[in-house]
């Protein structure tokens, strides 16, 4: 109460409250109080929804993390803790790792070629003429919409061992052993195809983004670069790409996450195989925990998976935070 | 600056080459819809679709429960896209108008959602769903879906609802309208972009997810659609026109609203996403 005697009266802040209360009203404290409350009403589903619908899985899953729970205890609904048994199983296990730094080398090179290759292709839409950055778009947008189970499939039949179109070409090209080739049959050939869908479905974005960022650069600061004698690659050191880069930054940081968990492109291409060669981090997870039915141990997976993605981002999440403190 | 012919060649050469890798498996999945089977399995690709028959259009949507995925899948979508958006509309509205203790704090906790791991919590959600006896129901789906969707929904929607002049409002009430009036007379019709270019998102989301109903749904009658496509190519074998012809079906929807709201929805899009 002595906060509000003390402020002045002519806060805008306070001018505007007595405005949205509108005239009438018979004390206006009360109703200021009330409507204090109002924000907080109006955000309550939303905070509602997030707790019961991501903030219970998260705990569901830490809690399952540390059980023992496998076909059996699932069956007869009986809990059984077993402490860190899980973590321990699973950190001391050489599978844990091995999926673990595959999964980090997988997102890394996927993020690597979506990014430079997004970022040359916006900026080539902004050395293009009109119709023709119009057309690029077009397919751009046009391979960006394509949802991803479809673009999954199509991708199988380019890839087929018969009547695949990728291994006709190959074959006419003059590279014969080609021919027959099965792409789900190793490791590095599974990754191959789901590293060109993944970036063939990612480029768009990074690519549509850096280019809608092009153009919001002044054209006065690459004048003033051509006038201080610098030649285009110089123009573009100095003034395209450190305007760029917090888009840059932003758009990795997305394409980490996205690609980090990339489980329904490696999942239905090749369900993780061959002999369980390509399974990343979530799609490991998915075959340790219901695959085969170690529940308490796909959860414990799942936990240090969030943990591993947390860690990757956390440079840039960081940043973010900050930023968003000072704008607000 | 006069630019070399090479100069000016090489980046129209470069976007045609883009351009036909963008679009060429997006074409190749029409084309086989299209093709007749003894086309598909030919020696030499048949690159332009000559004969044209709908057979394997036929084949994919006579498949049992066809209809049932149909149903199922624009259920929980469109539920999803609407709980959300109507959750979201009152979230971003006070986020985006009023100035209240802890706004930053729930602003950073909808960015934190946004990222969160769904993929990787999906044993999690199998056992609070199995606990619950809703395995099998489209009542949970749609609940994580509307989840899912939310804090992007939120986020977005409070720029655009920040971008409408507040001046506007003001005047509606000083013309005696009141608060929940002025926003329903004035803001709502001006947000109906930003509603369109969210629940674009919010409907590609929900009608792709794959992971989650995988393991929740495994009965034919609670099934969506991304089950029904990436069972297809098992199901039917080399049936590559079938196949093709389920992606075609499952894809056109996305594409047509994709190509209809392309401006908004890459403008909205990409502003979402990158401004968290």
């Amino acid at each position: 109460m002595t906060v509000q005697t003390e402020r002045p009266p002519s806060g805008p802040v306070d001018v505007r409250k007595t405005d949205d209360e509108g005239p009438g009203r018979p004390t206006p404290r009360a109703a200021s109080r009330a409507g204090a409350l109002v924000p907080y009403l109006l955000l309550l589903p939303a905070c509602v929804a997030t707790v019961l619908l991501l903030g219970w899985p998260l705990l569901k899953d830490v809690l399952l993390s540390f059980q023992n729970l496998n076909m059996a205890q699932l069956i007869q609904h009986v809990t059984e803790w077993n402490g860190i048994d899980n973590y321990k199983e699973v950190l001391t296990g050489e599978d844990f790792w091995r999926v673990t730094l595959r999964s980090i080398l997988f997102t890394a090179v996927n993020v690597a070629l979506t990014m430079v290759l997004g970022a040359l292709v916006g900026l080539l839409l902004a050395r293009l003429g009109r119709r023709m950055r119009f057309t690029l778009m077009m397919g751009l947008v046009l391979a960006w919409a394509m949802p991803v189970v479809a673009a999954t499939t199509v991708y199988q039949w380019l890839f087929a061992q018969r009547f695949g179109v990728v291994n006709w070409t190959l074959d006419k090209l003059g590279w014969h052993s080609m021919a027959d080739y099965s792409w789900t049959s190793s490791q590095m050939s599974t990754f191959f195809v789901v590293t060109v869908l993944i970036v063939w479905m990612s480029v768009p974005f990074v690519a549509i983004n850096l280019y809608a960022a092009t153009t919001t650069i002044p054209s006065e600061l690459y004048e003033a670069a051509a006038l201080d004698g610098a030649g285009s690659w110089r123009s573009f050191t100095t003034v395209t790409l450190p305007f760029l880069r917090p888009f840059l930054y932003a758009t990795t940081f997305l394409e980490i996450i996205w690609i980090f968990k990339a489980f329904v492109q490696v999942y239905t291409f090749n369900q993780g195989g061959p002999d369980r060669l390509t399974e990343i981090l979530p799609v490991y997870a998915y075959i340790e925990g219901v695959g085969n039915q170690h529940y308490g141990m796909g959860a414990a997976i799942a936990v240090l998976t969030i943990l591993i993605l947390l860690g990757l981002t956390a440079y840039y999440l960081r940043i973010v935070l900050k930023q968003e403190e000072d704008e607000l | 600056m006069k630019r070399s012919l090479f100069g000016r060649l090489w980046p129209n050469v470069t976007a045609v080459v883009l351009f036909i890798g963008c679009v060429f498996p997006v074409y190749w999945m029409f084309a086989t819809a299209f093709k007749p089977t003894g086309d598909i399995i030919a020696e030499n690709p048949v690159w332009i679709p000559v004969d044209v028959t709908f057979e394997h259009f036929r084949t994919a949507t006579e498949v049992e429960h066809f209809w049932t995925y149909v149903t199922n899948s624009l259920t929980v979508t469109v539920l999803a896209v609407a709980f959300s958006l109507i959750i979201a509309l009152a979230g971003s509205f006070a986020l985006a108008r009023m100035r209240f203790k802890g706004r930053r704090g729930f602003i950073i906790g909808f960015m934190l959602a946004q990222m969160a791991p769904w993929e990787v919590m999906i044993i999690a959600m199998y056992m609070i769903v199995r606990d619950a006896s809703m395995l099998n129901s489209l009542v949970p789906l749609t609940l994580f879906y509307t989840m899912m969707i939310l804090p992007f929904t939120i986020l977005t929607l409070r720029g655009f609802v920040a971008a409408v002049p507040k001046e506007l409002e003001e005047s509606a009430m000083v013309d005696g309208c009141t608060r929940v009036q002025a926003f329903r007379r004035i803001i709502l019709p001006l947000l109906a972009p930003g509603l369109m270019s969210t629940s674009l998102f919010g409907f590609i989301t929900a009608w792709n997810e794959f992971a989650l109903v995988l393991v929740l749904n495994k009965e034919a009658e609670a099934k969506t659609l991304p089950l029904w496509l990436s069972s297809f190519q098992t199901q039917f074998g080399d049936d590559w026109g079938a196949t093709m012809a389920a992606s075609s079906l499952f894809a056109v929807p996305i594409l047509i609203l994709f190509v209809f709201l392309q401006r908004r929805a890459v403008s909205g899009l990409t502003a979402g996403a990158v401004k968290g």
